[in-house]
């Protein structure tokens, strides 16, 4: 594949768990800026950040809200480090049936964090400008923007390939013919 | 729609299980602003004053402050109240961490929690759904240990958990209330035992609205960002190792012993590596910028979090050093009881032994080291064993019990209450009033806008006064410029600067404002961030209500003279109003009488302490000097004490 010369804007929340100090500043600025008219009412519960936390086990893990996945999980993993015990739900970003983590109380539909897209652009999220310790901080980076090679499959192909895997080839021609009549 | 606050309570009967949501008058907040300014009022309307604090009808309040769940920074203390069977008199406590706009965002103000359950109960509240559930199953629990059960139980590792431990199961006087690494004292643990209510478990996922958002909004980020980049608020003692002023200055042992130059570089770094060596981290409460609680894994004992003082008292009352402290803090905090108050009672009981007063067969199988009879009488305390269950009742009334001389060794109270073992020279006249007429018992409610000391040079009184942006009156400008030896200061300076410091304390604890952002702090160093100049817009900004500072001004004055009443009608009287008489070793009698009558006159109150009618009709409380004259307390013929 060969890199292209146009290049796309990655924009990321980088965490620190280390220096979290529990505050929750975040997911009130997040639920702030995300209300309607702006900053209008605060509910962390409607917020895309959420820190994870539990004072006993010292876990303080702020996730932003990633995906929306319609299946849910056992959460069942333990994840050790450095001696501390922390869930398979703290480092999740999904927003999932299994749990009330980034799904709107009010609608129950996903949140999802969209970096405080606003026009014109803020200089970071809210999340990490009210992060007073750094526990996350922002990053913009230029990425090469792949293009797609004129030796690669397209989607197209790849789609028709993996259908002919499944259902045979003749079964795939002759259903796409009778589609074609019946338009 | 209702800004800021949600406009509703939570009322509980205990006794009959009857839960109800409660609309509040539309005009409360303007008048009492929320906190304890509200939960005062009620204690007036329907806690008659004979009623005993163990009675059913004494009430539990458990208050969000008005500013709670809004976009401003540090506002988050949860404030409790009640009558406490130690002074008899309004008890009033605070903690921090999360649990206050959690209630709020379940759409409550307070919970007023009132009768007696059979058994041990917990509350749960997940915004409508409230229920009253049986706890029998956490009995003996710690309190933090309650509330990770509690977390599992409901399988919300979201939901804020207020708990008592063994000792307010046990009516323990110095009961404490905790709330993950944050505890209320003075007073409130012993009442939430009483009602037989374990734990209050809150989840809220509603919305708290503000009045004018993007103003409020931009004061709010500029506040939050004031209090990031300044050492002028939070609490430093979290980070700065030179304890000296503490261990130096403060009374080790039963309030009893000062060790002038005891603190040394040697002991610092040993002290600084055991702090370290044992830090998991430094936390903050809910919105708020500040890292103030340093939590500690120490070998063997559950993990806990100190801040402030809090980290003193147990070594001083034992001299012993930090790592003693460190040993006993996460078992005490389990437990449930006021760090303050509790190592003053274990060492006055020993102090007791020594003298003869108790002797061996009062501690059997005590163990022969002094940290090893701290931990046995904490045990004997908590579970109300042997001597504990005199010494549970705090020194005042353990004192009493005891007798044969024990009355002697209560020489560090004030209205029945353990004071800082605070023991000095010359009189200080602003701690002289601030102690003899405070009513939130300890000074550090009280204390903390005017600097404690002047500065030497001129060049340094002009320079601090420049940039003194929390005064609330130019003429406070004038008081520090003049002042130059700490008793040497006009009576009528002692009365403002007294009256501005209650001031900060009465409107922080209606707000739910942190004093280490506010009341407290601005007597060290003058920066802070909150103050008589900002507070009254940023009020008008979430309420919608108009707020400037002459009004909010009345406000404390209403607050102040409505509690002072609420205590007057329970018997509180002038000559209850004395501070421990070694606080001071030099004492001009004529004089402390002389100044706390004119402090009493400048704030509108009789010769015994009780507001006139004037005063009362003043501040919109004319249905408070009805009451007191129906009763006899005031004569309606000169508004004097009867």
């Amino acid at each position: 594949m060969n890199p292209g010369t146009e290049t796309k804007t990655v924009k990321e929340i980088l965490v620190n768990v280390d220096k979290c100090t529990g505050c929750r500043a975040c997911e009130m600025a997040c639920s702030a800026f995300h209300s309607n008219p702006q900053f209008s009412s605060i509910n962390p519960a409607k917020a895309r950040i959420r820190v994870v936390s539990n004072e006993l086990t010292d876990e303080y893990v702020p996730v932003f809200a990633g995906n929306h996945t319609k299946s849910g999980c056992d959460g069942r993993h333990v994840y050790t480090i450095d001696g501390k015990t922390y869930s398979e739900c703290s480092f999740c970003r999904a927003s999932c049936p299994t749990r009330d983590h980034f799904i709107e109380p009010d609608s129950g539909l996903p949140l999802k964090c969209d970096m405080c897209e606003s026009t014109p652009p803020l200089k970071q999220p809210w999340c990490v400008e009210v992060c007073g310790e750094e526990a996350l901080t922002y990053s913009e980076r230029e990425v090469p923007r792949e293009q797609p090679s004129a030796a690669a499959p397209g989607q197209l192909e790849l789609g028709l390939e993996a259908l002919m895997r499944q259902h045979g080839m003749e079964a795939v021609i002759a259903r796409l013919q009778e589609m074609g009549k019946e338009k | 729609m209702r800004y800021a606050e949600t406009g509703f309570n939570l009322e509980i009967d205990l006794t009959t299980g009857r839960i109800e949501k409660v609309e509040t008058a539309t005009d409360l907040a303007e008048h009492y602003l929320g906190g304890q300014g509200s939960a005062a009022k009620l204690l007036w309307e329907r806690v008659p004053p004979d009623v005993d604090p163990f009675s059913p009808d004494n009430l539990l309040i458990f208050s969000t402050g008005l500013l709670h769940g809004t976009p401003l920074p540090a506002c988050n203390r949860t404030v409790v109240n009640t009558f406490s069977p130690q002074t008899n008199l309004m008890s009033h406590s605070l903690f921090g961490g999360f649990f206050g706009p959690e209630l709020k965002y379940a759409g409550y103000d307070k919970i007023v929690i009132r009768g007696k359950a059979p058994d041990l109960v917990y509350l749960y509240i997940n915004n409508d759904k409230v229920e009253i559930r049986d706890a029998t199953h956490l009995r003996g629990k710690g309190c933090t240990e309650t509330g990770d059960l509690l977390k599992k139980e409901l399988n919300d590792q979201r939901v804020q958990v207020a708990a008592i431990g063994l000792a307010g199961e046990n009516r323990v006087y110095m009961a404490s209330i905790d709330h993950n690494h944050a505890s209320a004292a003075r007073g409130v643990g012993v009442i939430m035992g009483d009602k037989r209510l374990k734990a209050i478990a809150v989840r809220g996922t509603r919305a708290v609205n503000v009045a004018r958002p993007a103003e409020l909004f931009e004061v709010s980020q500029r506040i939050h960002q004031k209090m990031a980049g300044s050492s002028g608020c939070g609490d430093w003692m979290a980070v700065d190792e030179d304890d000296s002023f503490h261990h130096n200055h403060f009374a080790w042992g039963n309030a009893r012993t000062r060790r002038p130059g005891y603190w040394n570089p040697e002991l610092q770094e040993r002290w600084t590596k055991w702090k370290y060596d044992h830090l998991d981290r430094q936390t903050g409460c809910y919105n708020c910028p500040k890292k103030c609680r340093n939590v500690i894994s120490w070998p063997g004992r559950p993990r806990f979090g100190y801040k402030c003082f809090g980290k003193d008292t147990y070594h001083m009352a034992a001299f012993q050093e930090l790592d003693f402290s460190y040993d006993i803090l996460g078992v005490a905090q389990e437990y449930g009881v006021d760090s303050y108050s509790t190592p003053q009672v274990i060492a006055f009981a020993l102090e007791l032994l020594e003298a003869g007063i108790l002797t061996d067969k009062d501690f059997p199988e005590m163990p022969a080291d002094v940290r090893g009879r701290f931990f046995y009488l904490l045990d004997k305390i908590v579970r109300r064993e042997g001597i504990g269950d005199i010494l549970a009742d705090s020194v005042s009334h353990a004192a009493r019990r005891i007798g044969n001389g024990a009355e002697a060794f209560d020489h560090n109270t004030t209205k029945k209450f353990e004071q800082l073992p605070i023991k000095l020279g010359k009189l200080n006249p602003a701690y002289f009033l601030m102690i003899a007429t405070g009513e939130k018992m300890s000074i550090t409610q009280i204390e903390g806008s005017f600097p404690q000391d002047p500065l030497p040079t001129e060049e340094q009184r002009h320079e601090f006064v420049n940039k003194w942006e929390a005064v609330p009156d130019e003429k406070f400008k004038q008081y520090f410029l003049n002042w130059k030896k700490r008793s040497d200061i006009s009576d009528e300076a002692t009365c403002d600067i007294v009256d501005w410091n209650e001031a900060m304390h009465y409107i922080d604890d209606s707000l739910g404002l942190c004093g280490f952002v506010s009341s407290f702090r601005g007597q060290f160093g003058g920066d802070v961030p909150y103050h008589m100049n900002n507070i009254p817009q940023t009020i008008a900004l979430a309420t919608g209500t108009e707020m400037d500072k002459p009004k909010l001004w009345k406000n404390f004055q209403r607050i102040r003279t409505l509690i002072r009443a609420v205590n007057v009608r329970r018997g509180l009287r002038r000559k209850d109003e004395r501070p421990p008489e070694d606080h001071w070793a030099v004492r001009d009698e004529k004089y402390e009488q002389e100044l706390l009558s004119k402090y009493y006159a400048f704030k509108g109150w009789n010769s015994e302490g009780i507001p006139t009618r004037q005063t009362l009709e003043e501040l919109d409380l004319a249905y408070v000097a009805d009451d007191l004259e129906q009763r006899g307390i005031l004569d309606p013929a000169d508004g004097g004490a009867r």
